[in-house]
């Protein structure tokens, strides 16, 4: 009786759970057999193992094989047991020491010459094994630096399997290297003073990176809408060493980190297309749980161009993840929950024909399908975003000016000073943002100027904003406070901020 | 199947029942045959159990190991056949396994014998 033992991680979600890989080798006729709930890429691991072994010089046992992922109960995904497999079996027909195996993770798929690929949720997986006491991991060459943003264990990266039998075999490794490991920050960042005019949209965009508000952009084809967007992460502050490994973990779990360097700072920007389901939007799947658009825009920005054009429901979808920073996904397989704490950034036309703007004599539209365009947009969704902005066609003043607009650079300095102001201020509570100030804090400890106040106040006896409205308004002041330097949010701030809520035009 | 591969096969069936008698075996059958199939060996084991024996016969691995082309389906006949024979000879109900045996016979004529019992 011999049997071989390797580790394995199977993931749920972005929690990984350290799976035993057990291999029995018995008399019986040739075949082989699998346990523990594999899906269809895991039962297939059988052909890649043996021809990888065979195409190794290793021989295949050509007796009774089963192997036993356990915990039985598990469900268990995807390619990345091939080598764990391969080195249990191995160990079971005495071909490898023992010894050297115990206690290393193992991770990667496997070519068929033996060569090992790259896996989805290199990141997560070590986490998960780092937690359960597993100190070193063997992972795929092509994933090292992902798995070397695991400081605190010692990471082999292996090109092939001959490389790690050899290892085990012999204690040789042949490619020594140490990487350097440093927060990238050289992603191809669009700058703002690409931006021509648009002062209103500009101001709204750094209000917004401030206190992580929402913004909706309405305005004609061609006005800058997208191009406002697709700036907004560069002025955002660069994600912290905590913050990049999360948001790193759940790009490595969508897509193996395949668009997104390894270690970024900087905040993902996510721009799915308004006819995106449901299940693109938040996540999903029937057999593995893989996290959506909102998932993936954590940390940073998630765009949705033509927001009225969306399916019914999309939008709402997003209304849990708003409220909450994270979203709970049931299956039959289980539930999972992602992070999904992003700021939203929705851009529409102000009719179907495009051009109510200005006078709108152009547009084609009746009023009343004017009027319905943009109440496709729910009121509870409508409710969530602080910062309404028209941003309208340029007038040939504004496109002849020569001098550029404010850049990246400058925006950005501004909003890290005011986000260091509002660190001050939030210190030894919970939140971070001025947006997530709680409505009771608001009312009792975050009071703007009291001319500021009695301006509200009156705005909710004409019954022109809910109470709801009144504590946005409130939360968007101390952003435009912060960014003025102004210890309290004064009555200016506090106009402005109302101004943005309502969208009305300056 | 060509003559040549019959001696093949009719070669390893005599080297394993052979074998079988030198580990003190009766041998009861050889290439017992219905409508549905061959059974290769039938054997009385020095314990009493009968042993029905598949018998596969290679010069080399180049096609896979001898074993493997014993397909889930090619297994299951062996058990309905070994329940035929036990039928027809009154045995009914005795205890009974299914072996297997792979002969490879070498370049040079000799052969080795790799014996699995109660492979089902």
């Amino acid at each position: 009786m011999t049997i071989g033992r390797s580790l394995g991680v199977a993931l749920v979600g972005l929690d990984g759970h350290v799976v035993n890989v057990e291999a029995d080798i018995a008399d019986g006729l040739p075949g082989y057999i699998l346990l523990g709930l594999p899906d269809a890429a895991l039962s297939e691991s059988r052909d890649r193992v043996r021809s990888a072994l065979v195409n190794c010089q290793e021989s295949w046992p050509n007796r009774k094989v089963t192997v036993s992922l356990s915990p039985a109960w598990l469900h268990k995904s995807g390619s990345g047991f091939d080598l764990p497999i391969a080195v249990a079996l191995l160990a079971a027909s005495t071909q490898l020491p023992i010894d050297r195996i115990d206690g290393v993770l193992f991770l990667g798929e496997l070519a068929l010459d033996g060569s090992l690929r790259s896996i989805r949720g290199i990141l997560p997986s070590l986490i998960a094994a780092y937690k359960a006491g597993i100190r070193t991991a063997v992972v795929p060459w092509v994933n090292r630096l992902e798995a070397q943003l695991m400081t605190e264990m010692e990471i082999l990266p292996m090109g092939n399997l001959s490389q790690l039998l050899r290892w085990l075999r012999l204690g040789e490794r042949e490619i020594e290297q140490e990487l350097p490991l440093s927060i990238e920050n050289e992603e191809e960042i669009f700058d703002f003073s690409d931006v021509a005019g648009q002062s209103q949209a500009r101001k709204a965009a750094e209000i917004s990176a401030v206190g992580g508000h929402h913004v909706l952009l309405i305005g004609p084809p061609g006005a800058g809408k997208t191009m406002i967007a697709q700036r907004l992460p560069g002025i955002l502050p660069p994600l912290s060493r905590e913050e990049a490994l999360e948001v790193s973990a759940i790009h490595s779990v969508a897509h193996g980190l395949s668009t997104r360097s390894a270690l970024s700072a900087c905040a993902p920007f996510v721009s799915p297309h308004h006819t995106a389901t449901r299940v693109a939007m938040v996540g999903g799947g029937s057999h593995v749980i893989r996290p959506g658009a909102c998932s993936l825009a954590h940390r940073g920005v998630l765009f949705i161009d033509e927001a009225p054009e969306c399916g019914p429901g999309v939008l709402d979808s997003l209304r849990q993840p708003l409220e909450s920073g994270s979203i709970t996904i049931a299956r039959s397989v289980g539930s999972v929950s992602y992070p999904a704490a992003f700021i939203l950034v929705l851009a529409a036309n102000p009719c179907p024909c495009g051009k109510f703007t200005g006078r709108g004599r152009n547009c084609t539209c009746s009023a009343q399908q004017v009027r319905r365009y943009l109440s496709r947009l729910s009121g509870p969704l409508m409710d969530r975003i602080d910062l309404r902005v028209h941003v309208d066609a340029l007038s040939r003043v504004e496109l002849a000016q020569t001098d550029l607009g404010e850049s990246t650079k400058v925006i950005q300095k501004r909003v890290q000073d005011a986000r260091e102001i509002a660190a001050v201020r939030f210190k030894d509570l919970p939140w971070k943002r001025n947006a997530e100030i709680p409505s009771r804090a608001l009312r009792t400890s975050f009071l703007p100027e009291r001319a500021g106040m009695n301006y509200l106040h009156a705005a909710l006896d004409r019954e022109q904003i809910t109470a709801r409205g009144l504590h946005k308004v409130m939360r968007t002041s101390w952003s435009i406070a912060d960014l003025e330097q102004h210890r309290l949010p004064t009555l200016a701030d506090v106009e402005m901020a109302y101004e943005l809520r309502e969208g009305t035009r300056r | 199947m060509t003559t040549h591969n019959k001696t093949i096969g009719e070669f390893g069936e005599k080297a394993v029942a052979d074998f079988l008698i030198l580990q003190g075996a009766t041998i009861l059958d050889r290439n017992w045959r219905i409508k549905e199939g061959e059974i290769d060996v039938v054997a009385l084991m020095p314990t009493g159990v009968i042993a029905f024996v598949e018998v596969k016969t290679r010069r080399s691995y180049a096609y896979g190991h001898p074993l493997e082309s014993i397909t889930r389906d090619k297994a299951l006949r062996l058990q309905r056949l070994a329940l035929a024979w036990l039928v027809t000879h009154k045995c009914f109900g005795r205890d009974y396994h299914i072996d297997c045996a792979a002969v490879l016979i070498a370049e040079n004529g000799s052969h080795s014998i790799e014996y699995r019992a109660e492979v089902l």
